[in-house]
């Protein structure tokens, strides 16, 4: 397998576009990556199109019917939240296996209010369990997830809701967030109750969005750009046999075993990595994974949230776009986003967010069902 | 002159396919599973193969116990349309070695009356009546 660098890459501000379709959301993000890699279609080789409210819809064609029909292999990729991860992992396998030169990674959804019910869990088929037999809807998954947490550690409904403090705080540098409104603790721990222990502004958002990279041989890069970045190691796992699954998910086994193979494959350890941007879809979610990612020892995650380690200008900054949490959480796109955003700070181009001497970056997803990816991106 | 079909009587219909209903109207509804015979591993319902050693062999059939231990929860404040809140969505976990998601009822849906390991107990209840007539089965716990 040989070396793949990003030589382009660029997202749409997250938010509500109810007027566009969603291969025009994904078609502007595609147009933007073009033209940070000086492009144009006829260079791409490989489409590989995440997208899950409409995976079954032909997503990626329907871009390239908006920007260029070349006729180019268009893989259409759906893999519950870690979708647009997954589309450019299988990008990175297209270059990295010597079978194309140039793909392209596009992730995009259209979310609409509705949000994602998630697993309900079997049923007689009759009425659905949910709410009558437990939950399987994200906010008691990952409230059980952090409360979990709590029982082992002792950790806190407020060290929790620090994390949100944090994310909306670094989301007012990030003009491509979907939200960027400072908050204080108690405004975060007095917001409406959604699953305790997150409330509102613990939980991401719906929205609409779209990002996308562009991958070449790190040969090729040079053609395109004068900063490729390589992609140290793109993982993907799923979770493996746990007691209790499947009523309550392990979100953490199948993490560390993307995270571990994505270190030895990158070459470098967690004390490497200059920024992390980790699948915050709740606020709870985001302590278990500074463990999980082994950004700190076991149990640490409560002390590290209390000492800022993890806000930008700390030891180990973590979602400086602020997160699924105020970026938002176009499920398809996340997965891209995450990427791009590291990219952006790799290259010195994050502006007022921009992580000091920026040289490799970590991007996690976790799709429940369950799919993991870790991207370790460097320069 | 035919007579004419007698309608059919009422039943009783779990509302997942792990939660039997005995014909037996003397015994309780039950949870039940299947335990691998290769490495003991202990699934709800029927299973057709091990997820943890892969084997096909036919499983034991499982009377789960009907009292568990609370090993986490979370408060659910908002949900779909008609499921009434605030409720307490638990995970149970089994002396089977299997754990179910399910509501802890009968207690203040609040953290501070919720320990991590109390013991529980399962019952079951009438949630709803299809279009057919029949009476859905859920199950339930509450503090033992």
């Amino acid at each position: 397998m040989r070396d793949v660098a990003i030589v382009g890459a660029s997202m749409i501000k997250f938010g509500r576009y109810p007027d566009k379709k969603v291969e025009e959301l994904g078609a502007q993000a595609c147009l933007l990556a073009l033209q940070d890699a000086g492009m144009t279609m006829k260079d791409i080789q490989l489409m590989a199109s995440g997208n899950l409210y409409q995976s079954n819809a032909t997503v990626g064609q329907r871009i390239l019917k908006e920007i260029g029909q070349t006729g180019i292999p268009v893989i259409n990729v759906a893999n519950a939240c870690a979708t647009g991860s997954t589309a450019f992992r299988e990008a990175y396998m297209s270059v990295a296996s010597g079978a194309y030169d140039v793909a392209i990674a596009v992730g995009s959804e259209q979310m609409g209010k509705m949000g994602l019910l998630g697993m309900g869990g079997g049923g007689s088929g009759r009425i659905s369990p949910e709410g009558i037999v437990g939950s399987g809807l994200m906010p008691a998954v990952f409230g059980q997830a952090g409360v979990e947490h709590m029982r082992k550690y002792g950790t806190t409904f407020e060290q929790f809701a620090k994390v949100a403090v944090k994310n909306h705080k670094h989301s007012m540098h990030n003009p491509y967030s979907q939200y960027q409104v400072e908050m204080s603790l108690e405004d975060v721990m007095n917001a409406r109750m959604v699953g305790w222990p997150n409330t509102l502004y613990m939980c991401c958002p719906t929205g609409d969005g779209a990002a996308a990279a562009i991958l070449t041989s790190m040969d090729k890069a040079k053609q395109y750009t004068t900063k490729p970045i390589k992609v140290g190691a793109s993982v993907l796992t799923s979770d493996p046999w746990n007691e209790r699954e499947p009523a309550m998910f392990d979100v953490n086994t199948l993490t560390r075993n993307a995270a571990k193979e994505a270190y030895e494959k990158a070459g470098i350890g967690p004390e490497d990595l200059s920024l992390v941007e980790l699948h915050d879809c709740f606020a709870t979610a985001e302590l278990l994974h500074y463990e999980n990612l082994g950004l700190c020892g076991e149990g640490e995650a409560g002390r590290m949230i209390d000492e800022g380690e993890t806000s930008i200008g700390g030891r180990i900054p973590v979602a400086a776009s602020g997160g699924l949490l105020s970026k938002g959480h176009p499920l398809g796109a996340t997965g891209v986003a995450n990427i791009v955003e590291i990219v952006w700070h790799l290259r010195g181009q994050a502006g007022a967010r921009q992580v000091e001497g920026a040289k490799a970056g970590l991007a996690h997803v976790i799709g429940l069902g369950s799919a993991c990816t870790i991207n370790i991106v460097q320069r | 002159m035919a007579q004419a079909e007698a309608p059919s009587a009422p039943k009783q219909l779990p509302i997942v396919p792990f939660l039997r209903i005995p014909d037996d109207p003397k015994d309780k509804p039950y949870l039940f599973g299947s335990k691998c015979k290769q490495c003991g591993a202990t699934y709800l319902g029927s299973r057709m193969a091990c997820a943890r050693c892969f084997s096909t062999e036919p499983m034991e059939d499982v009377r789960l116990s009907e009292r568990g231990e609370l090993h986490v929860f979370s408060i659910v404040h908002q949900s779909a349309p008609g499921v009434p809140v605030p409720y307490v969505a638990a995970i149970v976990d089994l002396p089977e070695g299997v754990s179910v998601r399910c509501n802890i009822v009968d207690v203040e849906p609040d953290p501070k009356s919720l320990k991590f390991g109390m013991p529980v107990e399962m019952f079951t209840e009438k949630v709803h009546t299809d279009k057919e007539g029949n009476d859905i089965i859920a199950f339930k716990y509450r503090p033992a």
